[in-house]
Order: C-alpha cells, then structure tokens, then sequence
C-alpha cells in the first residue's frame, strides 16, 4: 500500500456493474474499485451464459454441432457457420461449388450490416439517445426478412452445410437485396448527420478509450477495435477465404485509437459490405450450391485443423484436435470480443466510469460468444 | 498424428528457440512452392521440434514442438517478431497419460503467417509456466484452460474460477469427467 492509500483522506470503494445492467448488453458483471469518480481497477466476470459449447463438440458428431454455432454470436452467427464449415471443409478437402459462394458471401456481408446496425444503434442508446436504435432496427428488420426467407430463421441460422448451402437463393431475394442496398445506402450519410457529429456524441467518444496498437497486439485484439487502432487487418483480405480476393472492398482504417475512431470503422464497413454483396450479385454464378458427394459421417484424418473468418467482432477462429472418428477429440473455440474485452481492464485504468462504460460499449461485446 | 507420435524429450532439448523465427521467416518466402501432400502421408520428421505444415490442409504454417520450460522463451521471441497470441488451448490425452498446452500465434503486421507452439506435460502434475508476463491477453485465456481442464499455469497471477462458478471442484474438459 502507498503512503496515499493509508491516509484516511483516500478511501476506495466497490462498485459491481452488472450482470444485469443495460450498458453491459447481456449478463456481463464488471467488478469496480472506484475512487470517486474515477476507476482504480475494473475486473470483468465472465460465466454468467456460459454453455460448453466446446465440451458439447467433443459429445456431438460434426454434423450435430451445427445448431451451436449460431449460438455463440446471435448478431453474426453466419460468420460463425461459415468459420465451421471452412474448417471441416478443411479438415475433408471438400471443394464447394462456386456459387455456394457466393452466396456464403452476400448472406454473411448482410449479416454484418445488420450486425452492425445493432451495434450501432444500442451504442448510441447506451450513451442516451434512443431515436438512432429506432432507425437502426428499421434497417435491420429488412435484413432480418431477406434471411428469414432464404434460410428460415431470423437470428440463429442454420444455413450452411458442409460443402455448400442448404437452400439456393432465389430471385425475390436478389431483388429483394437489391432493393435494400439502395434504401440503404443513403441512410448512411443521415445515421452521420444524426449521430455522429453530434456534439453530444463527439464529448463522449473522442480522445475516450485510447487503445495503441501494442495493447490490440499484447491482447490479441481484432476487428473494429484493431482497425480503429490504426492496423490494417482483416482476415478477408489478410489471410483470404471464399471469394473475397474476387471481390473489390476497402477495409475502413481509422488511426485515433479512441471510441469514435472504432465508431466509425463500423459505419464505414456497413458501406463497404454493401459493395460487397453488390458485386456478389453481379457476378453470381449459376451452378448446384451443394459440393457432390460429401460424406453423410464425417472422419476427418487425425491431426489438428484451423480455420479463420473475420465476423462483424473481429477474428473468429476454431482449431479442431480430430482423432479420426465420427466426433471431435477437442473443439476449440476462439471468439473475438473474449480477446477485446479482455484489455478492458488494463484500458480503463484512471477512467471517469461514465467514460468506461462508453468505451466498453466501443468494443461492442457479445456476451454469449465470450462466455461459450 | 501429430499429437500421438513427437519428438522425444530428448530431441527437443536440443533444439535451440532461436531458430524458430528465422525458419519461419525462411518458410514464408517459400510456402507457395510447397506442393500438396497426399492424404496417407504420415508426419514429416521433425527437424529440432520444428515441422513445417501445409497451409492449404492444416490452417496453420509452422508447428513447433516444445518442453514445457522453452515456451516462455518462445513467446519472447515470437513477441519480439511482432506476432499476437490467438488463444491457448488445452488438450487431454488421457491415454497417454499428457495434457498438451497448443498456442496459437499470428502474424498481424502483414501477410498473415501462423505458428503454433506445442508442449505436452505430465497429466498427474501439469504445471507450465505461464506466458501472461509476455503476453498479456494470455491471462484470460490460461486461466480459462485451468478452470476447465485443471493445468497450472506457475506464475499466473490469478488463477481462479473463470467461466465456471467460483465453488466448482471439478475440470468438464478433462476426459475422465462425467456428468
């Protein structure tokens, strides 16, 4: 203890935030040395929707496991799936036709957006303003309907398949998204003049929560939070899979390190998975979208397979250990907001906790993918 | 495969940590040359613990096997090569009587290169020193493996109840665990 803590004039307290509290979005609990205003020490606690997933993969086999995928992440789950089906794809050198895809594409970039728009909109609701979620869910319900009709569910998908996609996509949903990329498009620069250079907006975001590129790095940050940073990255163009080096997009770079700069990367990569799925519309080819002949029970050959997709949180890798049965030996699973929240507590040192709960807002966690 | 059939103790002491960064560096120039192997092929030998895998079948560049006492070391290395730890996972080899402790590395910085570090320890005293000095994300991610596969990590600075409840007194990943 220093001399400062001894003294009766310092005196610290506790604060629990949570696991029910609005601004942790789920049943995340933040255990919190104050003094006054200010934070000595944030501890996350994490386990409170924690489910073994990974426990369940060594009891299930591979195809059983689907259905766990979509219920780590809610808000991306497609990327979730499609990290699953590259792995074992993967592991059963199974090629997938092209047009499975592409379509693999445009269903994942929607789900981004709509991810996004939830982000986005429950963010600016953690600061105080309510309208921006009302716009932001307006967007996302059309989204939420194009998927629904291809893949018949709204959140929890189910869609992908080893080797391809279960259900082609047909032409009210290619009109139909195309219609949304031009209702969508515009409301952009309006979600900007709205929010974001709200004066309001700007005092609780700019220069909060400055994260260096070395913290991203010692902690293994990823996603938005790594490319408000300043860094470059993004498994889509870093480590490329599916179709993406077919396809022309920017990765939205912003170099403050602070909460506006991670803001932004989000509203700029909603832009861009519209070019995104844009081109994937134009170039999307005919063809069957299930691979020929994939095994009904899978025995991937023994050893260790890894795969990685970038999901609207950042980098979302599994590592299968399989020992040539029709089960995983281990099933690991690494999400991204594990690894960004986990730098909240070396971050939020000296913080005002008005200013913490803006910047863990900024990293936009996901509970259930943290917990497992 | 890779798991059942190492190196022995012996030959990995051997090999000298430095030389991991500079053959990965030298297999990164390189990989687009290797050629596919064939399905039936069995692990190459491993050159001081060092094996090179196939990207295209296996997810990751480099393999590296480790002794428990080398992967402290290894991680300075490696974070002085400017890499991230992607995760740390725990496996249970129950027959063998072993726990292996994977890393999972990546190169941000650029074009994405992957290492995974490997080392095995004795399932009835799985002590491993542990790698949060170096790294800091390490924290969470090796007291996530204590609390749900029972290995200790020496050193850690908090090794308690991550995602289980604080009063739990069993590790579900073990593979002698039953419900």
């Amino acid at each position: 203890m220093s001399s400062l803590a001894q003294s009766h004039l310092y005196e610290t307290f506790e604060l629990n935030i949570g696991p029910q509290h609005p601004a942790t979005h789920g049943v995340l609990r933040i255990k919190v040395v104050m003094d006054g205003e200010y934070i000595v020490k944030a501890e996350p606690v994490l386990g409170y929707i924690h489910r073994m997933h990974e426990k369940m993969g060594e009891n299930r086999t591979w195809n059983q496991f689907w259905p766990n995928m979509s219920r780590l992440d809610y808000l991306s789950a497609m990327a979730y799936n499609r990290c699953y089906a590259g792995l074992m794809e993967r592991a059963m050198g199974i090629e997938v036709p092209p047009r499975a895809e592409y379509i693999r594409v445009i269903i994942e970039e929607l789900n981004r957006i709509q991810s996004h728009l939830l982000g986005f909109g429950a963010y600016v609701m953690d600061l105080g303003g309510f309208t921006p979620l009302m716009y932001a869910m307006d967007e996302r319900e059309q989204i939420l309907n194009l998927l629904e009709a291809v893949t018949g569910s709204r959140l929890t998908y189910c869609y992908h398949r080893f080797g391809g996609v279960y259900n082609d996509i047909d032409d009210d949903f290619i009109a139909g998204t195309r219609a949304f990329i031009k209702r969508f498009r515009p409301q952009i620069p309006m979600y900007h003049k709205l929010v974001t250079g709200n004066v309001i907006l700007m005092e609780r975001l700019v220069g909060i929560g400055p994260i260096t590129a070395e913290i991203c790095r010692k902690y293994g940050a990823s996603g938005p939070v790594l490319r408000g940073s300043g860094v470059n990255f993004d498994i889509r163009k870093n480590e490329p899979y599916s179709v993406y080096p077919e396809l022309d997009f920017d990765i939205p770079v912003y170099h403050e390190c602070d909460s506006m700069a991670r803001y932004l990367v989000r509203m700029d990569e909603m832009f861009q998975s519209t070019r995104i799925i844009e081109q994937a519309l134009n170039k999307l080819p005919d063809g069957p979208v299930m691979a020929e002949k994939v095994p009904k029970t899978l025995k991937p050959p023994k050893g260790d397979y890894h795969f990685a997709v970038e999901a609207a949180r950042g980098l979302f890798s599994m590592r299968t250990v399989s020992d040539g049965t029709n089960t995983s030996y281990r099933m690991r699973l690494r999400s991204p907001t594990y690894s960004n929240v986990s730098l909240f507590e070396e971050a939020s040192q000296g913080m005002l906790l008005s200013d913490a709960l803006a910047f863990l807002g900024s990293l936009d966690p996901v509970i259930p993918e943290m917990d497992r | 495969m890779l798991a059942a059939e190492g190196v022995s103790p012996e030959e990995s002491a051997k090999k000298k940590p430095e030389q991991a960064p500079q053959e990965a560096a030298a297999s990164e120039k390189d990989q687009d040359k290797k050629a596919p192997k064939k399905k039936e092929e069995e692990e190459k030998p491993r050159v001081n613990g060092l094996l090179e895998t196939d990207y295209a079948k296996r997810g990751f560049h480099i393999d590296v096997k480790l002794n428990p006492d080398q992967v402290v070391k290894a991680a300075e290395i490696l974070d002085g090569e400017g890499m991230t730890l992607d995760m740390v996972t725990g496996v249970d080899w129950i027959n063998e009587g072993q726990f292996e402790i994977i890393y999972d590395y990546s190169y941000t910085g650029g074009v994405l290169f992957r290492t995974v570090v490997r080392a095995r320890v004795d399932r009835a005293k799985p002590d491993i020193p542990t790698i949060s000095k170096v790294f800091g994300g390490a924290n969470w991610h090796e007291r996530e493996t204590w609390d749900l596969m029972g290995i200790n990590f020496v050193g850690h600075p908090q090794l308690e109840r991550f995602l289980l409840p604080e009063d739990a007194d069993f590790h579900p990943l073990r593979k002698d665990f039953k419900t």
